[in-house]
């Protein structure tokens, strides 16, 4: 895909906006960043999938919602979770395992939620957030709110059969969620390219009768863009619309996989050469929207931010063993299950 | 003072009470609208509710499962009819996946006030996927509460609480049940979770009979009582979680025990609760324990193979008979 980028200014966005939009990015990158850091050092156990390359996606998406929205993750959640406010911190020790992490130990990189944020979790199994986001959409239709719903996944689970139900009902019931399909044309090792007919998964959408945009998933104005329309359409009642980001994933599948085996080379360096952070970058100081000093500053607090919350992380304790057995079912006072 | 109603009238009109209690009650899945469940436990509620809050879903059993699952976080108390635990299988991760683990992979943050309805049972000549009593799938994963009521004031009450409890509820019904008629309590009432209920009393063998097959153990036990065997009728109504002081109790007076369920034998709950109860009854047991289950076959569909599979009352007989027979 050609970098073709539009004059920031035509986009109509004041600074305060667009500077929150690259700390966010810069945010996730240097989490990622870190990950890889912990990983290395063997603080890390299991499995982390990083999000570096994809920043854009989750930024333009989330400047679009409040807190009282709701954000639906996947497997490869962090930006998301990050661009909807989560805690940094709390985030890094969940990673470790800690105690004081979101899910005290139990959900690590995978299962990190923030309820009160309206984060409704990352989620481990390739599709199984979208019938989530899909609910929550009804719920707040129900309950005659004007809230929106962002249903994230990959290429991946537009392959799966909740895509292709939860939009059906969505689209029947003119639910206010809007699908973003991050395509990075990798599940694992497999290129979509080869295992589905059409890989322009956009085009899918007229199939359900609902508006389906592909954008540049890596130009962060143009996802701020698309979206936008979407989710004021969703908020209006319209219904539901599909979103593809074309992105690509510039690391393994995740942290320690070096992701070599199956990508083309030429196509990895073109990626790379468009890295939503640098192009959005070179593009903020060319149009003189900020100059190298403020990003610079910007640059040093997001680092900053990233190793507090690794601090945090490595100074938190380990769970007790005990605490395994807790927090299956809720109890009211006294009530005890087996 | 009772009346009598059908077992899917009482299913219905434990739906309709908590949905006039609570306006974030809501129920939806295949046909529960326009036609008012398959099974008829839903009749009329979209007339008086509307649309939105008696939902037909498509066919798409995973999906509108998973729904029910961010309507349970944002706020509602969905209710989801599977029309038979069959199909269950087709929603098998946004049961066993998402709804059972979310609120301990969240490390608690969240509550799951959701009730899954089902249906098991054979009879109906409806062969081998549309008949089975797969509760023990459900069982076997953390994080859901499994109810199995008997009869129709049984399956009233306990599909009130499970409504209103803030945990994923796996309720079983018993689709041979569906017509018959019931003397039920009238008015509001309702049964907790965790509780046994001893149907009969009897001093020489606990039989703990699932669904409508304690139903059916109470007429075995009235025609062993002519021959002299006194059987205590035991209703476990949940599975999870399970009254293991009523059923140990019942056991230490007996000696035996004997565990009904209409589910395949490999594997069954009954392998479960006596494993369960073992540490706890060893060395008051005069017999090894027995169970009387589906065998490890898939149902057919002819009632001349399909009815000899199933155990019913006539088999629950001979069962108890030849332990007292040695």
């Amino acid at each position: 895909m050609e970098s073709n980028f539009k004059p920031i200014k035509s986009y109509n966005l004041n600074k305060d906006t667009l500077l929150k939009m690259y700390f966010i990015m810069t945010k996730i990158r240097d989490f990622e960043n870190a990950i890889t850091d912990v990983y290395s050092r063997g603080l890390m156990n299991g499995l982390a999938h990083l999000y570096i390359g994809e920043e854009a996606i989750a930024s333009g998406v989330c400047s679009n919602l409040t807190s009282q929205d709701y954000a639906v993750s996947t497997h490869r959640g962090h930006g998301h979770l990050i661009a909807q406010g989560a805690d940094l911190k709390k985030m890094m020790a969940e990673v470790l395992g800690r105690k004081t992490g979101y899910c005290k130990g139990k959900g690590g990189s995978m299962h990190i939620m923030d309820i009160s944020k309206g984060i409704l979790g990352a989620n481990g199994i390739v599709g199984a957030g979208i019938p989530m986001a899909t609910g929550a959409a009804y719920s707040a239709k129900y309950r005659g709110t004007d809230q929106v719903v962002v249903s994230f996944f990959g290429d991946g689970a537009s392959n799966q059969g909740t895509f292709h139900e939860s939009i059906n009902m969505a689209a029947a019931w003119k639910l206010p969620v809007v699908y973003v399909c991050e395509n990075n044309f990798f599940g694992i090792s497999v290129d979509i390219r080869k295992v589905t007919g059409n890989p322009n998964i956009a085009d899918r959408a007229f199939g359900y009768g609902i508006p389906g945009v592909a954008v540049d998933g890596n130009d962060v104005l143009e996802v701020y863009r698309v979206t936008h329309t979407a989710f004021v359409r969703a908020r209006k009642g319209e219904g539901p619309t599909l979103i593809e980001c074309k992105t690509y994933r510039q690391k393994g599948h995740h942290a320690g996989d070096p992701g070599t085996a199956y990508r083309l080379e030429e196509e990895k360096k073109a990626w790379m050469k468009r890295d939503p952070i640098k192009t959005f970058k070179e593009r903020l100081i060319k149009e003189e929207i900020i100059n190298k000093k403020e990003i610079e500053n910007l640059e040093k607090e997001s680092r900053k931010l990233i190793e507090e919350a690794v601090q945090f992380a490595e100074n938190s304790s380990f769970p007790e063993p005990e605490e395994a057995y807790q927090d299956l079912f809720y109890e009211k006072e006294g009530v005890k299950e087996r | 003072m009772t009346k009598k109603i059908t077992y899917a009238q009482a299913i219905c009109e434990a739906i309709d009470e908590e949905m006039a209690r609570d306006k974030n009650v809501l129920i939806l899945g295949e046909d529960v609208g326009v036609l008012g469940g398959n099974f008829k436990t839903a009749m009329g509620l979209q007339e008086k509710y509307g649309d939105l809050r008696v939902k037909d879903t498509p066919i798409s059993e995973n999906s509108f499962l998973g729904m029910s699952l961010g309507m349970a976080l944002t706020g509602l108390r969905p209710i989801v009819e599977i029309m038979f635990s069959d199909f269950l299988l087709l929603a098998a991760d946004q049961l066993l996946n998402q709804i059972a683990k979310i609120r301990y992979m969240s490390g608690g943050q969240v509550k799951v006030p959701l009730t899954v309805r089902t249906t098991i049972g054979a009879g109906r000549s409806s062969a081998a996927q549309h008949s089975q009593s797969l509760h023990a799938i459900m069982c076997h994963i953390p994080g859901l509460k499994v109810v199995i009521p008997s009869s129709a004031a049984e399956a009233k009450g306990l599909l009130k609480t499970a409504i209103r409890e803030d945990n994923p509820v796996v309720f079983i019904e018993h689709k041979m049940e569906y017509n018959q008629l019931y003397e039920i309590p009238e008015g509001e009432y309702t049964i907790p979770l965790g509780k046994a209920n001893v149907l009969r009393e009897g001093s020489d063998i606990t039989v703990i009979a699932t669904s409508n097959l304690a139903l059916k153990a109470v007429k075995a036990a009235d025609e062993l009582a002519k021959e002299g065997i006194e059987i205590e009728v035991i209703d476990p109504r949940t599975l999870i979680p399970l009254d293991r002081d009523t059923l140990i109790a019942s056991v230490k007076k007996t000696g035996k025990v004997l565990i009904a369920d209409e589910g395949y034998e490999r594997c069954n709950i009954a392998a479960e609760i006596v494993m369960d109860l073992m540490p706890d009854i060893f060395y008051d047991l005069d017999n090894p324990p027995e169970r009387l289950c589906l065998p490890n076959f898939p149902l057919p569909f002819s009632p001349a193979l399909e009815f000899p599979l199933i155990p019913d009352q006539q088999k629950l007989y001979k069962k108890i008979k030849k332990i007292f027979e040695g």
